[in-house]
Order: C-alpha cells, then structure tokens, then sequence
C-alpha cells in the first residue's frame, strides 16, 4: 500500500456546510418562495389498476383561488422513463405525465395549482374521475404467468436501448448470463444448496419530503429549484416531456435533505414545470408523507433463488443466483437493479468453475420501485451470505474461514464483471484494492467473533453472532462522467463548481478537501458550489457509489490544471522554472524563493498579461472499483416472544483512503441504521386491494433513538491507484450487511433459518414454534 | 386573528388563522429553520420549544402560543456566536443532510435545560422522537453528550 503524506485529504476537517445547517440557516428547496407563488398539489389513484374513462375537473376549477389543473386531457404525452439516468436510458419509457390508466395505489392522476395549499386540497376533492376498474396483479409470479392482466397495454411504451422488453407479458426487463458448466457441477456435486430467500419493499424516509419549485426568470427561461440527486438528467427529462430545449430550462440543487436513490428519479419537476408555464407563476409542488411512500419510488422487492456447489476442501465450485423483481406499476430501474443484484455480490466469490445468473422484473400493480441504496446489492448480498453460512456448517468450518477460502483478493478478477453491465456488456476489471481480508480479521476481534461463535444457548434469550462479506462498486463504468471547474479569486481563494449533487453525506466537502490538497490551500480558502445546470459543469449525479471516486477525480484533475497555471505565472514572477515549483501553504515555493497564490491572482487579473486562472476537467470511469466490508452482529433473541435485539454491530470498511474518516464512519453508520430498520421492522403492509396501510412515520416505523445499537466502524486503509488519492467509494456498501449478518446470527442463537425479510418478531417467533 | 406572544425572546404580534398551524406561521415568517418532514407530527422536523417544552410545531394551532414563549433554532446561535450545541454537532459529525438537525438541537436544549448532566440514555430517551435517516444517531449523541460536558464547564468557570 501506498502512503501519501497529505495535509488536508485523510482528515476530518470540518464538514463546511454543517454550522450553517446546524443554525437552520435556509438553505433547501423549500426554504425559498417567490411573490404569488401558487401551491400544487397531486391527484392520486386510489385503485391499483383501471383506466379512467372521463375526468371532469369544472366544479374544482371553479373553486376560488384554484389556477389551473393538468389532467390526462391537457397534459402532454409523451412517453419517457422517470429514472435519472444515462442517456439513452436503460429504464423503458413507461410512463406520461398523467396517463388515462393508473397502475397503482397513489399513481397521479392530475395536479392542481391554487393559491394556498388548503385551496389545492379542496380541488381534490371536487375533480371527478370515472374510472374502469380492471383487475389487478400484485404478484411477481402471477404478473409473468400467460393470462394475467396486462399492466402496459398501450402501445407506445417501449425500450430505448436493445434489451429485452415485453410489456405483453408483464416482463419490464430480463438479464442472464452464465459461465461454465454450471448444471453439471450440480448434477454430480455431492454437497450442494438450494435456497429460496425473499427481501421486501421499503421506502428511503428521506425526511425532507420531495419538493421541486419552478419559475420563470426576466427572459422566460424555466427554473426549476428541486430536491434532485439528478440535476442534469431532470434538465433533460423535463425538456424531453414539455418539448422546450434544454437550453431554456435550469434545474437548481439546494441543499438537499437526504435522498438515498429516492430523488433519482425526474416525478415533481415536469408537473411543477409545466403549471409554471400555464399560469406564468411561480409553482411549488411538494409531496406529502403519505405521496411519498405511495406515489415517490421504493426498493424493489425481490424473489430470489440460489444454487451452489461446494468441494470438500471448501473451496465453492458453482453459484447460480436468479432472482424476479417487482418493480410495481413503472419500470424504473428495473433493469439495472436487477443486474446490479448480480454484479455487485457474484464476484466476491470468484474461486468458482461456473457461474450464472438470471433476473426478471415484473411489472405488478404495486408502488413502483426504483434506486434505493445499496441498488440490487442489498438482495442479492442476503442470499449470498446466508448460503454462505449454510455451506460453512454444513461442512463443519467456521464461516469466517470459509470466507477466507473463496473470497476474490487484489490482484484477481471475476468473469461477472465482463458479463454484466447496464443494459450492455459490462467492463472487465482487475482488482486493484481488496481490504477484504484484514476488514474480516478486524471486524471478528471487534466483535469477538472466537468467543461468541456457535455457543448455541439455551434458556429464553439466546446470544448469537453472524457475518456477512460484502463489496459494491464505485461509478458505473463507461457511462459515468464528471466534470469540475475551478477559478483563482484575488485573495487567492478558489470557486470550486461542480455538477455533483451533495445530499447530506457531505460530498462538497470532501471535494473541496481534494482541491486544496492539490493547491496546497486551506480547505476555508475553497468555496464550493454545487449543484446547478446552469453553472455548473455537467455530471451524471449523485448515484451509484460515483461521487467522491469519480467526481472526486475530476476536481482533482481540474485542481491539477489550474496548478499548472498558477505555476507558469509564478514561475515568471520569481524567475523559476515553473515545474520544480510546489504549492504549499497558499503559496507557490522553489527552494529559493516564493510568491504567494493571491499575488498571483492579483497580477492575472489587474496587472500584467492579464487573465483568469482557472482548471476545468472530466473524469470518465473506465472501471468501477469495489469497496469491500464485512460485517459483524450480536443478537440476542427472546424465544418467547421472538424480539431480536441487536447487542453490538461492526462494520470494517475498506473504502481505500478515506478522504474524510469522520463522514466515512457516518455514511456507515447511517447505512447501518438504515439496514438494521430494513432488516427488522420496515416494510410496506398493503391490503388485498394493493393498498398500502402503513403510509406514516407511526405505522411504518423507521429506526429512532431507542433502536440505537452500539455501532463500531472500523476504516481499514487500502490505496486504489485508479481513483483520486486512493480513495473508493462508502455511501451504499453497509446498507447491505444488516439482512444477511442478522439472519446469520440469529440461526447462531436459536437455530432458525430466516430466509424472508423482514424478520419481525411474529416471523421470527413462528419460525421458532416450527422447529 | 392576533395572537400575542415572544419569539426568540422578542415580543411579537402576528394575524394568523384560527386554522393555521405554527410550523406554517413560522416558516411564512421567514423562520425557515423550522422544517416540515411529516406534517403529522411523527418526525421532529418541525420541533421548536414552547415555553422551554419541545414541541411538534406541525401540531400546534397558532392561536394557542399566546402569551406563550417560543423559541425556534434561530433563536439558539447566530454564525458569529453559535450555541454550543450548535459547534458539537458539525465537530462530531452529527450533521449530515441537516434537515433534522434544528429539531434534534431543540430537543437537546430541552434536555440539556433540566438535565445538565445527562446519561447516554438520558439522551437516546429526550431525542426518540427526532427522527434521522442519514446519521444513524450515533455522532448525534456523541455531540449531545460532549455539548454538555462543555457548557457544564462553562457554567462552573
Ligand atoms: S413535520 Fe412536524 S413532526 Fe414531522
Ligand atoms: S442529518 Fe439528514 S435526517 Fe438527520
């Protein structure tokens, strides 16, 4: 491992937004308003599946206060996908602004803008709609079987990218691919396993709901304030939908108030765009709790089955992951959460002779799925380590072991990740950083994995401990891009711009502290701005694990050339050759003399050849480097009423460097949080009529002060000589461990086998009765 | 209607609706530190103090502050003079997003006002209904605890 001496990467400065946060300081979407803004608010179905057969909208227009309502009538349609991707997207184009068909429980149906909020509400409820009731599948396995419903019967829904797309049969999207003799190594191993593991819906619980607000400035151009992880690919989409070039629209990130993959999707912008056009006033839109779980995006249910086969030696032979995804009435992200489900878990075991793996996603009448940290890796990371475990007991060995025999390492590759991209072929890659192997040997003698492994307790509450190895990505290769610019003040301070997204995981301020590493500038001498389409220069935003590894490398690289600037000019100054000059301490040094970068920036810009210093760079991934973790978990569980407790969580990352330890450890902490609240109690409870009946913070609880477990991260420092000061990625790699590491621990305590998530107290205390 | 009442130890005046709930009056006045996670007062955004008591602004009809005393986070710190708790937070971490944060350092001031030395439970128990999905709570009870350890300090000098 290399080690680089460095001032300011590497430590925890201070995260350069947080005071102002702390001080409630305005700062988000809906911290602003404009004079006469009107207020707009979504008309939702309350039936799962039926095709509105008349929408009369007269007695609510006639509402004093009332602006104007967008129904299926007068709104365009135009066929897109809401998921903030690439372009052209591998999401099919499933969905119109409003359509005539309502394919769920909370699908929009119409928006009304009014002067007050209160006003809207009671439009609401004075629009009459005339549906057609049709019958409904909220069922994977009934959606894809002959017969069913169709859920996209019209005929313009379609994919724009050459993958398999068959709305006929409900199949929103397919991926395979398989390697090696995989039916005869299960044909002829004598140890082998078979496993049928579920993982539920669940919703991000950002708790700044989404919001996007649109104006027109003095040349009419449309600005749009919103809540996005996205702002560059919702420019798009809403050009795309009102049919205005992109050009006469900006989208604005504020601060934004957690996303967690929920704002990568393009929903409120367009509504809010396009009554801003109407009305010629400035809109707000912004969605109440309820919408959000109902009408914004979930993870993506999944059904997952795993064949494995193992030698004697314990070395796994074969793996064979297939999986059906329900990704509700739209397919967002249906495709590329179902590859992820494989790409980002299949290679960590990578001593194998053959490997398959194969995904549908269906479409059902069910909330629509979406980005969700942790992406596909979430549900396929929990069969994987569960039938890790299995195997390992089964052949006697301590998981931890086990692990440690089939685990890929530094220097190795896996053939999954050539087999399979986004919506392409993938990229092949060699691994270049793997902290895996001492983030098991850490994360084990945190926890005290020797002493509390396999005690098989008796009496009513039962200790046990379990593991999990898990790995993601950083970018997504050959798709991504970043961009940065960044210019010299007179004071010798710099503008940074950027086009990445922060969303509260602090990304602004781990790009500031690369660009002062490189200038050789305190991190307050850096002023960052982020993000906004017309300022900013372009990035594909903040998913996928991207930031702080690809953005992180085009701010770093545009430092570099903004160095280079600053040293041709001091150079002249101090009469140096401008390559043996250092920048250090906001100055610029040879051995014998130095000048100071605000002396340089004074004379470019008022006194001698003038001009402007500044850098400007791209990055563009041509890999995607995991970060690599294992996790570890004590549980105790009450065998009389099937409560699982968590007693002490470890989590050891390798994320490479670490540009800030302190917001690594909280992006894994969070995460962690977030896993266990997935993993134990959070969960969409729908009716028999696919409606959900727990859209609230009381009946579907997310984790709060009292779930507090005592959480240790540990950093485990590795370099990754492709990504910018060796760093990779940390954001959505713990989301993954709670399931699995879990499940693990509480068949170590009481010997059941939770393979459905979530593992609720009822679950957990049947599945006791039944041993 | 006019209610009567001091905010941020100002005596103030203002018209509201009797319908009007005070996380609406206050973020209409420009008090934009008082946010909106729920508006069914399950997540502690919108918390401000009401007669030192944390409150879920959401759920409280404007008209009932009279005579009141209410205290909103622009009423702890200023960027020049921030509180201590305010410091301990972005110190720690405990900042993530920041959109919980002026209800979960109310909450803290609450506590921290009856209980100058508080437990670690203490803490997990006055802040259990702030909810955070960024920070998983752990930096958030360590800037609590330290904001305390130092403003005892403070207190005793
Ligand atoms: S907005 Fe008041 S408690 Fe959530
Ligand atoms: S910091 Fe984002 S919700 Fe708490």
């Amino acid at each position: 491992m290399k080690t680089h001496d460095t001032k300011v990467v590497g430590h925890s400065v201070l995260k350069i937004d947080a005071l102002g946060l702390a001080m409630g300081r305005a700062s988000f979407t809906d911290d602003f308003t404009l004079p006469d803004m009107l207020h707009a608010r979504l008309l939702t179905s309350s039936l799962a599946h039926a095709r509105i057969k008349a929408i009369d909208a007269n007695d609510a227009l006639s509402l004093p206060g009332v602006a104007y309502i967008l129904t299926p009538e007068n709104s365009p349609r135009v066929f897109h996908t809401t998921a903030g991707q690439g372009f052209p997207e591998p999401s099919p184009y499933d969905s119109v602004m409003f359509d005539w068909k309502v394919r769920h429980v909370g699908d929009k149906v119409a928006a009304v803008a009014a002067v007050t909020e209160d006003i809207a509400e009671e439009a609401l409820r004075r629009i009459r709609v005339e549906y057609e009731p049709l019958e409904a599948v909220f069922d994977v396995e009934r959606a894809l079987a002959p017969g069913a419903p169709v859920i996209h019967d019209e005929a313009e829904a379609r994919a724009v990218i050459p993958v398999t797309y068959e709305p006929k049969r409900n199949l929103a999207a397919e991926v395979s691919f398989s390697v090696g003799p995989v039916d005869e190594l299960w044909e002829r191993s004598e140890l082998r396993f078979n496993g049928e593991y579920g993982v539920h819906r669940a919703s991000h619980c950002a708790i700044e709901p989404h919001i996007a607000i649109a104006y027109l400035d003095a040349d009419a151009r449309l600005i749009i304030r919103s809540a996005t992880q996205v702002p560059f690919h919702a420019r798009r989409i809403v050009a795309q939908v009102l049919g205005i070039p992109a050009g006469r629209i900006r989208v604005i990130k504020p601060r934004l108030g957690g996303a967690f993959g929920g704002k990568q999707e393009v929903i409120l912008e367009q509504i809010a765009g396009l009554l801003c056009l109407r009305t010629g006033k400035p809109v707000r839109l912004r969605m109440t709790r309820e919408e959000v779980f109902l009408t914004s995006r979930t993870r993506h249910g999944q059904r997952l089955r795993l064949r494995s086969t193992v030698n004697q030696e314990g070395r796994v032979t074969m793996l064979d992951l297939s999986t059906v995804l329900d990704t509700g009435g739209y397919g967002s992200h249906g495709l590329t959460v179902a590859t992820n489900t494989g790409s980002k878990v299949l290679p960590l075991v990578n001593r194998t002779e053959a490997v398959r793996f194969s995904a549908k996603t269906a479409y059902t009448n069910l909330p629509v799925a979406g980005a969700y940290r942790g992406y596909g890796a979430t549900q396929g990371s929990f069969a994987l380590n569960v039938q890790m475990d299995e195997m390992a007991r089964a052949l006697g060995m301590d998981v931890l072991d086990f692990w440690k025999r089939n685990h890929i390492r530094q220097g190795e590759s896996s053939p999954v990740f050539q087999a399979l991209g986004e919506g392409t072929e993938g990229v092949p890659m060699t691994i270049q950083s793997c902290g895996l192997e001492a983030c098991l040997e850490q994360g084990a003698c945190a926890i005290g994995w020797a002493q509390k492994h396999g005690k098989n307790q008796k009496g009513r509450f039962a200790r046990g401990v379990g593991m999990a190895a898990l790995m993601q990505g950083s970018s997504i290769p050959r798709i991504d891009m970043a961009a940065a610019s960044i210019k010299l003040n007179d004071d010798g301070s710099v503008n940074l711009l950027v086009g990445a997204t922060d969303l509260g995981t602090g990304s602004d301020t781990v790009l500031a502290q690369i660009a002062a590493e490189v200038l050789g500038i305190p991190i307050d001498k850096v002023i960052v701005y982020s993000s906004d389409t017309d300022l900013t220069p372009f990035d594909t935003g903040a998913y996928a694990s991207s930031t702080t590894y690809l953005s992180g490398e085009a701010v770093r690289r545009a430092a570099e050339d903004l160095g280079r600037g600053v040293r041709r000019v001091a150079g002249k100054m101090i009469g140096e050759d401008p390559a043996t000059l250092v920048l250090e301490d906001g100055n610029v040094k040879s051995p014998r003399s130095e000048t100071s970068l605000g002396d340089v920036a004074l004379r470019t810009l008022y006194q001698e050849e003038q001009e402007q210093l500044m850098g400007t760079a791209s990055a563009y991934s041509e890999q995607s480097p995991p970060p690599f973790s294992a996790h570890f978990v004590e549980v105790e569980v009450d065998r009389l009423t099937g409560r699982i407790a968590i007693i002490e969580y470890v989590a050891a990352v390798d994320c490479g460097v670490a540009i800030n330890p302190v917001l690594a450890e909280g992006q894994t902490e969070g995460a962690v949080i977030n896993g266990i609240g997935y993993a134990l109690f959070e969960e969409y409870l729908m009716d028999s009529n696919g409606k959900m009946r727990n859209p609230n913070f009381i009946a579907y609880r997310i984790p709060t002060t009292r779930d507090f477990p005592n959480i240790t991260t540990i950093l485990v420092p590795t370099y990754e000589p492709s990504g910018p000061y060796g760093a990779k990625s940390i954001s959505e790699i713990s989301i993954n461990g709670p399931l699995p590491a879990i499940s693990n621990a509480v068949f170590d305590a009481v010997g059941i086998r939770l393979r459905h998530a979530p593992f609720t107290s009822d679950r957990v205390w049947s599945a006791l009765r039944s041993i | 209607m006019n209610v009567c009442f001091t905010l941020n130890n100002a005596p103030t005046e203002l018209d509201v609706g009797p319908g009007e709930r005070l996380v609406d009056v206050l973020r209409a006045r420009g008090y934009m530190g008082t946010k909106y996670g729920c508006g069914t007062g399950e997540c502690g955004a919108c918390v401000v103090l009401l007669d030192g008591e944390p409150v879920n602004s959401c759920l409280v009809l404007a008209p009932r502050v009279e005579g009141k005393e209410v205290i909103t986070i622009e009423g702890v710190g200023s960027p020049l003079q921030p509180h201590i708790l305010q410091e301990e937070f972005s110190k720690a971490g405990a900042v993530q997003c920041g959109y919980c944060t002026p209800g979960m350092i109310l909450s803290s001031l609450a506590l921290l006002a009856r209980n100058p030395n508080p437990t670690r439970e203490d803490v997990l128990r006055a802040l259990d209904g702030n909810l955070c999905r960024c920070t998983g709570y752990v930096k958030v009870v360590d800037a609590i605890l330290s904001a305390a350890a130092r403003m005892r300090e403070r207190k005793e000098s």
